[in-house]
């Protein structure tokens, strides 16, 4: 395209917006958005004109409403007499619990996968080429079902533990495995805050003292290198660590008389303790160790972007293979590595939808699924989906992002 | 099935207006189809045999208005449809009819916008229980696993029963009756919830029948009929006076055996009237005068679609109960043919 570097004087004709370069394609543009907008105008008219015609009409009510059915696993309260609304946020609780332990896990899976995908280990590049073509190559909504449908099979059912000589006996007293899902002892405290000392204000003391004391063994650590710069010696920082972490944390639980309830089998299902539920493992792991094998792709990629000088050069230097790997390689990996990884965090939040097919209680199984079914507003649940996807996987792309301009190669 | 539910959601109007305009009779004569929704498998009641023919109480309803309509039984579309999707379906217009134990419920009716045309099985809410368990009441269920399919009513009754009774329970939501059964028999959950006539259903079809029993508690009124759109008032008409003509045959003693010669050799005018050989019902509605015999030739009255689909004769064994003919002590009560 050329630009003319001395513009010819005169007064602008509208037949400019189309032979002059220069508005050319703003014409373009603006009729492009006039027809886009007029596109979105009748499908918005369509949609209201016959909702008009049929009845209907589009109303947010419904989400006050009584919802009248019982969710088996709510991180918040939640009872069949709660309103629609709170349903709907049980289910955003759940599809954020599932998609931060799958995105956790499918990271550590992913990043071993892809860098033994590269061991000098014959079988161990095998297996783990194995590992990523198989697990690529077949839909998640069938590892889904096929992890499901093996859990619920080969775990012994609660009745099993039941009786004299039973089939099945909890691991040291502690853990019981069934099909129903894993419980374990749950921790409360005696003398917390809040009801039964199960208060959210407890935990936020634990967490908030767990990042005191990491806080705290950095400032040892960037001390202890400042020193180590000023005088070529290093103080021996263990000791004074692990007092940081422990001991303001075995104070703060016994202040707040932190006890264990045991998993015990009463009635007709193992009562007490915490559970974590078949369907929220099933999801998790299936989740995990699909996406685990996109990512091992990624990190396998990132790692063959760093030119082999790097690692010759690091090796020359005497440092050990993984140290190589993990001070060396990696870091510079991370460049590559990174911004497909968000799409992969992106896409294990998106396909936790999938969660009805094992019966997990998640945004589409409550509000997309029982309330849409129940209220019959369809439109309405399917809009406020829509939203609440398209929120979280800005959320998460932005976060990334932010991550991603810490990590990469700053040119200056 | 996650696209249909957002598809259909976003087109549901569009063709909601176009049907419902054009009216759903004459689309379906000029189709020459009649497009019926049935579930997904449900033995009895409406399930595809080992030659892949849809069979079962429910369907035989859909092939009884398409005879009504066009003449021929088999000018059916069986279209499945799951408790989830079932209502975006028919709201759609993808189907003319929903036949698939549906209850009706006010809001069903009201909110939903949708008109049951009438109830062709009574029914209620059951639990099936292993015989292990021991458990001989519903109200001994505190603390209990239960499976339940989504998305319909049984999920709201299932609450309000453990809640009158100061229990608690755990649900199970699963999408399929086929899958419920599954969970239910691995022992993922202690008892399976659903209305009588499936669990008895899905029972008939366990290796084991007899390890399973159906507790006495019955927590709900489920009538279950088939429902077409609010606003189309002679389709409605042609879809509840079929379902009426069945039911009022088996009262009148015509049956698929002898509907071919006794609108002749009969006395009695109401016969003659239901099929065709006296008066003009069949004009009215806009069908033939035959309409009620071709229907009665396809699967029989009421009575023989039910000892023949889900009858006590049947696997899944299911008495008449309350679906026996008002005659008999029963709630089945046909409007009269005049």
């Amino acid at each position: 395209m050329t630009t003319l570097t001395d513009p010819p004087k005169g007064a602008f004709r509208p037949s400019m917006l189309l032979y002059d370069s220069r508005y050319r394609s703003l014409t373009l543009q603006a009729i492009a958005a006039i027809v886009l907008g007029l596109c979105f105008l009748y499908l918005y008219s369509n949609v209201a004109a016959n909702l008009r015609a049929a009845g209907l009409n589009i109303s947010y009510d419904f989400l006050g409403n009584t919802a009248g059915y019982d969710i088996n696993q709510t991180l918040i309260d939640y009872s069949s007499q709660s309103s629609n609304w709170r349903a709907a946020v049980v289910g955003i609780l759940n599809t954020l619990l599932v998609a931060f332990l799958a995105c956790v896990t499918a990271t550590i899976f992913g990043v071993l996968a892809g860098v033994l995908r590269l061991s000098p280990n014959w079988l161990v590049r095998k297996l783990m080429a194995f590992y990523v073509e198989i697990f690529r190559n077949i839909p998640v909504l069938i590892w889904i079902i096929i992890i499901f449908t093996i859990m619920t099979a080969v775990l012994p059912a609660p009745s099993a533990f039941r009786g004299e000589n039973p089939d099945s006996t909890m691991l040291f007293d502690l853990a019981a495995f069934t099909n129903r899902g894993v419980y374990i002892p749950g921790p409360y405290f005696t003398r917390g805050f809040g009801a039964e000392g199960n208060g959210a204000l407890n935990w936020l003391l634990v967490i908030a003292v767990l990042l005191g004391s990491l806080f705290g063994t950095r400032a040892v650590t960037a001390s202890a290198n400042a020193k180590q710069a000023a005088t070529g010696l290093r103080p021996n920082t263990l000791w004074v660590n692990l007092g940081i972490w422990f001991v303001p944390i075995i104070v703060v639980l016994f202040a707040l008389g932190l006890t264990w309830d045991y998993p015990a089998l009463k009635g007709f299902n193992f009562q007490g303790g915490l559970k974590v539920g078949g369907p929220l493992i099933a999801l998790w792991f299936a989740l995990s160790i699909y996406t685990g094998a996109f990512i091992a792709e990624n990190v396998r990629a990132g790692i063959q972007a760093v030119s082999k000088g790097q690692t010759e050069a690091a090796a020359a230097l005497g440092l050990r293979p993984r140290r190589v790997m993990g001070l060396v390689v990696l870091p510079q990996a991370l460049r590559v590595i990174i911004p497909p990884l968000i799409s992969q965090y992106l896409n294990i939040t998106k396909n936790s939808s999938l969660a009805i097919a094992v019966g997990y209680a998640d945004i589409t199984a409550t509000l997309g699924g029982i309330t849409l079914n129940q209220t019959g507003r369809a439109i309405e649940c399917v809009l406020l989906l829509m939203l609440f996807y398209l929120t979280i996987s800005l959320l998460i792309s932005a976060f990334m992002n932010v991550y991603n301009n810490n990590m990469k190669l700053k040119e200056r | 099935m996650k696209k249909t539910i957002i598809f259909s959601a976003l087109t549901v109007a569009g063709f909601a207006a176009g049907a419902a305009a054009a009216g759903t009779l004459d689309d379906v004569k000029a189709r020459g189809k009649l497009n019926c929704g049935v579930v997904t498998g449900l033995a009895g009641f409406g399930a595809p045999n080992a030659d892949g023919r849809w069979e079962g109480f429910d369907v035989d309803l859909c092939r009884a208005v398409a005879a009504a309509v066009l003449g021929d039984g088999d000018a059916v579309e069986f279209v499945p449809t799951t408790a989830k999707t079932r209502f975006t379906a028919l709201a759609s217009g993808e189907i003319d009819m929903l036949a698939r134990n549906t209850t009706w419920t006010f809001s069903r009716d009201v909110d939903l916008k949708f008109t049951f045309v009438g109830v062709n099985y009574y029914d209620g809410q059951g639990f099936m229980a292993p015989k292990a368990l021991g458990v001989s009441s519903a109200k001994d269920l505190d603390g209990a696993t239960v499976c339940i399919q989504t998305g319909t009513t049984t999920e709201l009754n299932l609450a309000d029963f453990f809640r009158t009774n100061n229990i608690s329970y755990e649900p199970v939501p699963i999408e399929t009756n086929a899958e419920a059964q599954q969970q239910y028999l691995a022992g993922a959950c202690d008892v399976y919830t659903t209305d009588a006539s499936g669990l008895a259903s899905s029972r008939a079809t366990f290796e084991n029948p007899g390890d399973h029993i159906l507790l006495p508690e019955i927590i709900s009124k489920e009538p279950l009929g088939p429902l077409v759109r609010h606003g189309d008032d002679e389709w409605g008409d042609v879809v509840r006076w079929t379902l009426n003509a069945l039911i009022a045959a088996e009262e009148l003693g015509v049956t698929s055996a002898n509907v071919g010669e006794i609108g002749n050799s009969t006395n009695n005018p109401e016969i003659k009237r239901l099929l065709g050989t006296e008066g003009t019902l069949g004009e009215m509605m806009g069908v033939d005068a035959d309409w009620a015999a071709k229907a009665i030739a396809v699967g029989g009255n009421y009575g023989e679609i039910f000892a023949k689909n889900i009858g006590e004769e049947t696997p899944i064994g299911l008495a008449r109960g309350l679906n026996a003919q008002w005659t008999n002590g029963g709630l089945m009560y046909a409007p009269p043919f005049r």
